[in-house]
């Protein structure tokens, strides 16, 4: 089973166990994990599930497509180079995810 | 002998929905451990509907995995959700009161939180009552809407509005004949300028769709008690063996009549979600709020139907709840994904003044900033994500684009957002 860890901006950490297929936002919202908004559901469209992808789990995702890579640009949290839209991270069999998330999303 | 009375604790929320489930979460995370009670008489637990019109009927969601919140969030977080249960009446004092559901339960409460959403505007069409003549708001409708897609091969769709097109544009995606009905001149008339409206509709017909405007809708034709077809004013009659009907929604305000609530085009709330008796909040498609996006705030109020509205609106309401202030500020937007098109608006269009187009409509990625006294106000944004979230920003911040700079769409917008300038007072004479 999937895991992923979620650490807040003040560091705090929420570790929940998610199901293979589903998005890092999914399990976050469905878990009531603090720091990820996700108001449009995962359509691309609002930019408010932006997380940090931590190093050691960056490799776990394939790169960012050209219409997530430029709603990035208008996130409430500046972007930087691990930034992702949690929606478009989709766990698969028994990885460990750990992403931080920003301060605020809206 | 009389029951006791049972003891009138906690919150109830009435409705099982997106603002619903948002007003019971930020109670707890706004560290109210009192009884939380989230009542509603669907019988899934609660949902996004916004996909019910896009990926649902696509058959690539269904209501579990739509569901907001697992049963484990609602269990550790001590909420109980009470599906099947419609309320049908509700009495109240300053101290709490009890809400009747049609099976008898009743539901006692210190704290009552108002979530009921809105139903589907419907049209007392001839015919109306045959198989295959629809509405979506629900799981339940889209369950049967995406069965009854799948075998048919001509859909009629009444109402050109979000909704609407967005079923329109899947169906025809599937390969089926698609004619939408819209009574009025333009297509999403009510959301948008004449310009996108013009846009969606050639978009609509380059994919093969048609689309009647001025359309009147005479009866719809039937044998064996399923629908065949709609006959409009001019005798023809398009054939259908589904036909959805999507004109707008009414909010649901029975309970805040019960409560003696002011309600005018939904139960009216103040900044606070706070209704008229001072103690009871709603939020979401139901509640009517003032709004900061209208300039003159403290006169205008507008009901919104959106997720974001539902939200924003929903936390506030919690706090109210808890005898916290919290106001709502947030610009509004919206989104709508109709085909390959995706429409996402920021801030409200009313009022305005002056259009600036950005980029080329006939590529099917462009943006229409919309100025009122010079100041921009809102966009309509297609295929334009970056346009949309630098108006979106800008609006946040108070800030604006200047018109002149806003249609060279070789200058990123967010490169160009500047302070209002307020005009300085003259001097007194």
């Amino acid at each position: 089973m999937p895991t992923v860890t979620y650490v807040a901006y003040d560091g705090s950490e929420t570790i929940v166990n998610g199901f293979a297929g589903d998005s890092v936002m999914e399990t976050a919202v469905r878990n009531g994990v603090p720091g990820i908004v996700a108001e449009c559901g995962g359509s691309l469209s609002c930019a408010t599930c932006h997380v940090f992808v931590c190093a050691d789990s960056a490799g776990l995702f394939p790169p960012r497509a050209d219409l997530e890579d430029d709603m990035l640009d208008g996130t409430a949290v500046d972007r930087e180079e691990s930034s992702r839209l949690s929606c478009q991270l989709k766990l698969t069999d028994d990885v460990a995810v750990h992403v931080q998330t920003p301060e605020t999303q809206v | 002998m009389p029951a006791p009375a049972q003891p009138r604790t906690g919150t109830l929320i009435v409705g099982n929905c997106q603002a619903g489930v948002q007003i019971a979460s930020t109670l707890r995370e706004l560290g109210d451990t009192e009884r939380i009670t989230l009542v509603g008489e669907e019988p899934h637990a609660p949902y996004q509907r916004p996909p019910l019109s896009k990926a649902f009927l696509k058959g690539e969601a269904t209501a579990d995995s739509l569901a907001f919140r697992t049963h484990d969030f609602y269990r550790e977080h001590d909420i109980e959700l009470v599906t099947r249960e419609r309320i049908v009446t509700i009495t109240r004092d300053e101290t709490g009161g009890v809400a009747v559901a049609e099976s008898g339960r009743t539901f006692p409460f210190a704290r009552l939180a108002l979530a009921t959403g809105a139903v589907p505007r419907t049209i007392p069409f001839e015919g109306s009552e045959l198989e295959g003549v629809s509405y979506l708001r629900t799981a339940t409708e889209a369950t049967v809407l995406e069965q009854q897609l799948r075998q048919a091969t001509n859909v009629v769709v009444v109402g050109g509005g979000f909704i609407g097109l967005e079923v329109a544009a899947g169906a025809r995606a599937a390969g089926k004949n698609v004619t939408v009905l819209e009574a009025a001149p333009r297509l999403i008339g009510r959301a948008v300028c004449e310009q996108t409206s013009e846009f969606y509709l050639q978009a609509h017909r380059r994919r093969g769709t048609r689309v009647v405007l001025n359309a009147k809708v005479v009866r719809f034709t039937g044998e064996h008690d399923r629908v065949t077809g709609v006959e409009l004013g001019d005798g023809t009659v398009v054939p259908a063996e589904v036909v959805l009907i999507g004109v707008g929604v009414i909010p649901r305000t029975e309970l805040a009549g019960q409560l003696g609530l002011q309600v005018d085009n939904g139960i009216v709330v103040d900044t606070h979600a706070l209704a008229s008796d001072g103690l009871t909040v709603a939020a979401g498609d139901c509640a009517n709020m003032p709004n900061p996006s209208i300039a003159d705030f403290g006169q205008g109020r507008l009901r919104l139907e959106s997720v974001q509205n539902a939200v924003e609106q929903a936390k506030v309401a919690a706090a109210t709840l808890l005898g916290q202030a919290a106001e709502h500020k947030t610009v509004p937007w919206f989104w709508s994904d109709q085909a390959d098109l995706k429409l996402q608006i920021a801030g409200l269009s009313g009022g305005h003044d002056q259009v600036v187009l950005r980029g080329d409509p006939d590529s099917e990625k462009f943006s229409l900033l919309y100025y009122r006294d010079g100041i921009l106000i809102a966009a309509d944004c297609v295929n334009s994500p970056l346009d949309f979230m630098a108006v979106r920003n800008a609006l946040h911040q108070g800030q604006s684009v200047p018109a002149a700079l806003a249609a060279d769409s070789s200058l990123p917008l967010k490169k160009s957002v500047t302070d209002v300038l307020l005009p300085v007072p003259s001097p007194a004479a």
